[in-house]
C-alpha cells in the first residue's frame, strides 16, 4: 500500500512536471515511473474499479472503437477511465490509472467506474494478466509494422496463447469476418460473443492486394469468399476442411453511406438498434459494430448503444475535422495498407476533385519500413485529385508511389515539400476556399501536423500573405 | 523495338508478397512499357509447372515463415529442375528476401529444422535462434559503381560459397550475415538480395540492369534507352541519406 501510494504520487508528480514544461501530454512517462516503483500498480488500481475493465485490441480501429464504447458506457450511466490514443502499452494503461487516482494512492471515486483500455496487439497478454478484464474485444489482424512485430502470424500466435489464460469470467468478443480472429473461439475458455457484417453490399467483392489471412487456420488451404468487406474480412469458408465463418450473435444488417456519416441497422441480442453514425466509411461502421458487440457483452441496453453511436465524435487524428482559413481540413490517420485503403475509398467516394496532403514518416511508431505503401491501392484516386502535396521524412518514397499510381494533381508530379509546416501551407493554398483538404499522415506525422493545424484553426488564411 | 516483350514468371504471388513485392512487378512493367517493350507476367502458385523456356525473368518475393515452409517444399519437388534449366539457359532470376533464402541449398530455421532450398545458388542460410538479433533497418549497398538502397528485415544469416559472388558491399546496414560485408548474391543471371522497400522502384539503375540481363538472352547487346527518372533518383538519394544518418546514430 505504501509502495502504491509512492508510485501514484511519483507518477502524478511526473505528469504535472511534464505538463508544466510541455514535455508532451504525459500519456506514458508517469505510468513508466509508477510501474518502476510499484510493478503491481496496474493490477491494484484496476481492481478498485467497481465495473471492472474491458480491453480492445487488434490492428485497426482500436482507438475509435474504444472511444465509441466510452460514449455508450457514458449513456449507460457509467464513468470511464481510458488510456490515451496510441499510448497502448503497459505504461499508457498505468498512466491512465495513476491520473484517475488521488494522491492517497486510490482511485478517487471508483463507484460506477469502468476501465476501457485499447491495448497493443503484442502487449495484450501482459495487460490482460494485470487488469483481469470482464471482456476482451478482438477487432482484426492486418499486416502492420512488420519491422516491430516480425510477422502477422507472430501476433496471431501471441493471441492464441493468451486467450486460454484470460479470466474465466471474461467474455471474449470476436469478429467472425476475420479468420484469424474467429479462430480464437476454439481456444477461449469463457463466454464468447461474436459479431460480423451481414450487409456486404458496400464491400469490395474481391480480395485486395494487401489481403493477409486468406489461408485456413485449421488446414492451411486457401479460403473461399462469398463476399469480401475489406482486406481479408468477409464471408469465408475453407473448401477443403469445412472450417467456415460462424453466424455472428451481433451483426450489422444494413449499412448505408451518407456524406457525413452512415446509417446502421444493428442486431443485438435484445433486438434492433437503428443508429446514425456521424463518422464516414465502412471501416467506421465496423468500429461501431465492434463497440456495440462489446457493449452487449457488458450488458448495456440498446438505448445506450444507439445514443452513444449517434453522439460519436472523431478521435484524435481519426477523421478529425478542423476549419483552417476557410478550408475544411480532415485528418485521416494512415497506419497500414488495409486502413489506408479504407481512407482512400472514403475520399474517392466523396468527390472527384480532391485536395490531398500526404505525410509519410518512418519513425519507430510509424514502422521504419515504408515498403507497405506499395501494398496500398493509391490507384483508387487516379484522376480524382486536384492538388497533391507530399511531405514527411520519406516524402520522396511517397512521391514515387504516387507517380506510379498516376496521382499527380493536374498533370504535374506531386509537389514534394519535406518540411511539414511548409507542406501544410502549400496544401492549404492549393485548396480552394470552402473545399476540403484531406490530410493523410502516418502516426508521428499526425501528432505533428495535428498540433500545427490546431494552432492555425479559426485564424484567417495568414499563409496567403507570405 | 517492335514485338519485343519481357516475359516474367512471378513465383507464388499469393504466398510470397509480404514486403511490398508488388512494387517490383509494377516497376518492371512500367520501365518496359516506357520503352515500348511489351510486358507479360504469369503467376505460378503451389503445384504449377514452371516452363523454363517460356520466360525471360523469374521473380520471387518474401513471405512469412509459415508460407515459406509451403513454398520450400514446392520449390524442391515441383520447380527446382526447371529452375536449374532456366539458370543454365541464362534466364534472369530476381529473388528477394525469403525468396532469396530459398534459392540456396538449405535454410536452417530458428528451431534447427533444415528446409531444403532450390539450390540455384551455392549458399546456405542459418537462423541462429529466436534470441538472436534480427537484422532490421535501412540499408545501402555499393553496387556496380553506384548504390542500391532498401530495407532489410531478416533473422537468417546467409553464407555464400563456390562461384556465387555477393551482389554488393554494405555501406550502411547488415547484409547477408552481418560479418563479411557482403549483401545479396549473383551467379550467372541470378540476382538475390535481402533488400525490399520495394527494391526496384527507387533503384532504377539496378532495375534496368535486371531487365537488360533478362532480354539479352534473346537479344544480344540489348540496351535500354534513358527515361525520366527524376523522382526515382530523388527517392534513391533521400533513402541513402536516411540510412546513413541512422547508421551513424546507431
Amino acid at each position: 500500500m505504501i509502495q502504491r501510494t509512492a508510485a501514484v504520487a511519483a507518477g502524478k508528480a511526473t505528469a504535472a512536471v511534464s505538463r508544466r514544461f510541455r514535455l508532451g501530454g504525459g500519456t506514458a512517462l508517469p505510468g513508466l515511473v509508477a510501474e518502476r516503483i510499484d510493478p503491481d500498480v496496474i493490477r491494484e488500481l484496476s481492481a478498485q474499479l467497481s465495473e471492472g475493465s474491458v480491453i480492445v485490441t487488434g490492428t485497426n480501429g482500436k482507438t475509435t472503437t474504444a472511444r465509441l464504447l466510452r460514449g455508450i458506457a457514458k449513456e449507460a450511466g457509467l464513468r470511464t477511465i481510458a488510456n490515451r490514443a496510441g499510448s497502448n502499452m503497459m505504461r499508457g494503461i498505468a498512466a491512465a490509472l495513476v491520473d484517475a487516482a488521488g494522491w492517497s494512492g486510490d482511485i478517487a471515486s471508483a463507484q460506477k467506474r469502468l476501465g476501457i483500455f485499447e491495448v497493443d496487439e503484442a502487449t495484450l497478454p501482459l495487460v490482460a494478466d494485470a487488469v483481469r478484464p470482464r471482456g476482451v474485444l478482438f477487432t482484426n489482424l492486418f499486416r502492420d509494422q512488420l519491422d516491430r512485430y516480425g510477422e502477422v502470424e507472430t501476433v496471431a500466435a501471441v493471441w492464441r496463447a493468451a486467450v486460454p489464460g484470460l479470466p474465466p469470467e471474461a467474455t471474449v468478443v470476436l469478429n467472425v469476418d476475420d479468420p484469424s480472429v474467429a479462430a480464437l473461439a476454439a481456444v477461449a475458455q469463457g463466454r464468447i460473443l461474436t459479431y460480423g457484417m451481414k450487409d456486404t453490399s458496400s464491400g469490395e467483392g474481391k480480395l485486395e492486394h494487401a489481403a493477409d489471412a486468406r489461408w485456413c487456420t485449421v488446414c492451411g488451404n486457401e479460403l473461399e469468399y462469398s463476399a469480401v468487406i475489406y482486406g481479408h474480412l468477409g464471408h469465408w469458408r475453407c473448401p477443403k476442411c469445412g472450417n467456415t465463418r460462424a453466424e455472428p450473435d451481433v451483426f450489422c444488417g444494413q449499412f448505408q453511406a451518407e456524406v457525413n456519416g452512415s446509417r446502421l441497422t444493428l442486431k443485438l441480442p435484445g433486438g434492433l438498434v437503428e443508429a446514425s453514425l456521424p463518422l464516414t466509411g465502412l471501416y467506421n461502421a465496423y468500429n461501431a459494430l465492434a463497440a456495440a458487440a462489446a457493449a452487449a457483452a457488458l450488458g448495456f441496453g440498446r438505448p445506450a448503444v444507439q445514443r452513444g453511436l449517434n453522439a460519436a465524435t472523431a478521435g484524435f487524428g481519426r477523421q478529425e475535422r478542423m476549419r483552417v482559413g476557410g478550408r475544411d481540413v480532415q485528418i485521416m490517420l494512415a497506419k497500414n495498407p488495409a486502413g489506408l485503403n479504407q481512407v482512400l475509398r472514403t475520399i474517392a467516394a466523396n468527390g472527384s476533385n480532391s485536395d490531398l496532403a500526404v505525410f509519410l514518416n518512418d519513425n519507430i511508431a510509424d514502422g521504419r519500413d515504408v515498403s507497405w505503401i506499395w501494398d496500398v491501392d493509391f490507384e483508387l484516386l487516379e484522376g480524382k485529385t486536384r492538388s497533391v502535396t507530399v511531405s514527411g521524412l520519406r516524402a520522396w518514397d511517397m512521391a514515387l508511389r504516387l507517380k506510379y499510381a498516376g496521382i499527380d494533381g493536374q498533370g504535374a508530379s506531386p509537389h514534394v515539400e519535406p518540411e511539414p509546416a511548409r507542406a501544410l501551407k502549400r496544401a492549404l493554398r492549393a485548396t480552394p476556399e470552402g473545399s476540403t483538404l484531406y490530410v493523410i499522415p502516418t502516426y508521428t506525422a499526425m501528432l505533428e501536423v495535428r498540433d500545427q493545424l490546431a494552432r492555425w484553426a479559426g485564424r484567417g488564411a495568414f499563409w496567403e500573405a507570405e | 523495338m517492335k514485338g519485343l516483350a519481357l516475359r516474367v514468371a512471378h513465383l507464388f504471388p499469393k504466398l510470397m508478397n509480404i514486403y511490398g513485392d508488388r512494387g517490383n512487378i509494377l516497376c518492371l512493367q512500367r520501365r518496359c512499357e516506357a520503352r515500348g517493350i511489351g510486358f507479360e507476367v504469369e503467376g505460378l502458385e503451389l503445384g504449377d509447372q514452371l516452363k523454363a523456356k517460356e520466360y525471360d525473368l523469374i521473380f520471387v518475393g518474401g513471405a512469412q515463415d509459415r508460407e515459406q515452409r509451403l513454398v520450400a517444399e514446392d520449390l524442391v519437388k515441383v520447380k527446382s529442375r526447371p529452375l536449374e534449366e532456366a539458370v543454365k539457359r541464362n534466364v534472369a532470376v530476381l529473388a528477394v528476401c525469403g525468396g532469396f533464402q530459398l534459392m540456396g541449398r538449405f535454410y536452417r530455421t530458428a528451431e534447427g529444422e533444415e528446409l531444403p532450398g532450390a539450390s540455384v545458388l551455392d549458399m546456405h542460410t542459418i537462423h541462429p535462434g529466436a534470441q538472436a538479433q534480427r537484422f532490421i533497418g535501412n540499408i545501402v549497398v555499393e553496387w556496380n559503381g553506384t548504390t542500391v538502397v532498401g530495407f532489410e528485415n531478416h533473422g537468417g544469416r546467409t553464407f555464400l560459397s563456390g562461384n556465387v559472388q555477393p551482389l554488393g558491399h554494405v555501406v550502411a546496414g547488415f547484409g547477408n550475415n552481418g560479418e563479411d560485408g557482403g549483401e545479396g548474391a549473383v551467379y550467372r543471371n541470378v540476382f538475390g538480395t535481402y533488400l525490399h522497400g520495394s527494391l526496384l522502384p527507387k533503384n532504377p539503375k539496378f532495375a534496368d540492369h535486371v531487365i537488360e540481363a533478362a532480354l539479352r538472352r534473346r537479344h544480344k547487346d540489348f540496351r535500354l534507352s534513358e527515361i525520366d527518372d527524376a523522382v526515382e533518383h530523388a527517392a534513391h538519394a533521400a533513402a541513402v541519406r536516411q540510412a546513413t544518418r541512422r547508421s551513424i546514430i546507431r
